[in-house]
């Protein structure tokens, strides 16, 4: 359509100066681009509407929850999912509740279900190919209104690994920090990007059945980071603490988590690293 | 949620009764004072509710349920005493408003 117009607009001008002097075409040649411009915010077939259905609960007002339509032009609106959330918030329904911070995929506040995959909004791209993008809470979890879920479970299992440094003796200098080599320090790659969205641990079945005795992907990955850390001294209490049947063994290697992890990590790996270390230190 | 005697009560329904009981067991722990504070709103609330919510909403109940749950915990913790209770009051008039 575009190319169409400007063509359109390009033999006006040629018309237009085939009856004028030469020297007078090349200012005038610019000039299709400029009203070009001014036709596509005129134009509607210019606009590229897009349907996103976004799940609509409100404890206020206690009825079924529902997918509601919102209809955007994507042309005036950011790449990413958030960037669509966003503006239909401001500027077609101010009650649609959803939680965001960054918008850069460092806080994973925004972690929701996109069109049936967990991820963040501010890292996915709206799909430009289909006419509808389905938005809801992430699975299996409470809601507490639209897209913003009860995270106190998560949390807990997560504060239950002691997810800080656990010192048997005083640090080799004292009132320093305790050094480590590069080489323990590279063990921690891939774990310590974590930033606990709950993306991996909402895509894993294993912790839809059973979301209170099992820990779930993060919360292990959590784990794990402190088992390999070098400077922790209490690794045998750490491994003791989740060797249990359904805390830790409730994995069975599905793998949704490496897929739904929008940092790219792979926690199955690292619940596997610590099934290793459980079987080693039982031999 | 009021059964009266000899009626089986449901699961949901036995869910609301312990949490009403739970409050009022937190609010044992509390001085004279506050409790008489917790145990009115508290038991406004429950009254409430169980006029206004629909007995099929199981939906809401659960949802009211689980939020209970969270108050009540903010309301145990001997730390926090003072103001989660105070917390809890006002949270719950500003339900009641709406």
């Amino acid at each position: 359509m575009a190319t169409t117009l400007i063509r359109r607009a390009m033999s006006m001008t040629s018309r237009v100066s085939s009856s004028t002097v030469a020297p007078a075409l090349r200012l005038v040649v610019t000039r299709p681009y400029a009203s070009e411009a001014e036709a596509e915010k005129g134009d509607a077939a210019t606009t590229n509407m897009k349907t996103f259905q976004i799940y609509r609960w409100n404890p206020d007002n206690p009825s079924k929850p529902q997918l509601q339509d919102y209809k955007i032009d994507l042309k005036e609106c950011g790449p990413m999912v958030l960037d669509a959330l966003i503006k239909i918030k401001n500027e077609i329904d101010p009650s649609l509740t959803f939680r965001r911070s960054c918008r850069e995929g460092i806080c994973g506040s925004c972690a929701m279900n996109i069109n049936g995959c967990n991820g963040l909004a501010c890292l996915t791209k709206i799909e430009s190919g289909s006419s509808e993008t389905t938005i809801t809470p992430l699975p299996h979890m409470f809601v507490i209104k639209d897209l913003v879920v009860d995270m106190t479970n998560f949390y807990n299992q997560y504060k239950s690994i002691e997810p800080w440094l656990k010192r048997k003796n005083p640090p080799p200098t004292a009132g320093k920090e305790i050094p480590q080599s590069k080489k323990d320090r590279a063990k921690l790659d891939g774990m310590y990007e974590c930033i606990l969205c709950a993306c991996c641990s909402t895509s894993c079945p294993s912790y839809w059945w059973n979301p209170e005795s099992y820990l779930g992907p993060a919360a292990l990955l959590h784990a794990n980071r402190w088992i390999s850390d070098s400077r922790d001294e209490y690794t045998k209490e750490r491994l003791e603490a989740i060797n249990d049947e359904f805390k830790l063994y409730r994995c069975h290697t599905i793998l949704n988590c490496a897929r739904a992890c929008p940092k790219g990590l792979n926690p199955g790996k690292q619940i596997t690293h610590i099934k290793q270390l459980q079987l080693l230190g039982s031999a | 949620m009021g059964a009266s005697k000899g009626q089986k009560l449901s699961g949901l329904q036995k869910q609301v009764l312990s949490l009403y009981r739970g409050f009022l067991r937190a609010a044992r722990s509390k001085p004279c004072e506050d409790r008489c504070q917790i145990e009115s709103i508290v038991s406004a609330e429950f009254r409430r509710n169980s006029k206004q919510v629909d007995r099929k909403n199981f939906f809401y109940i659960e949802y009211l349920l689980r939020r209970g749950k969270k108050q009540l915990d903010q309301l145990k913790s001997p730390d926090t005493m003072g103001l989660s209770s105070l917390n809890v009051s006002s949270s719950q008039k500003q339900n009641a408003k709406t």
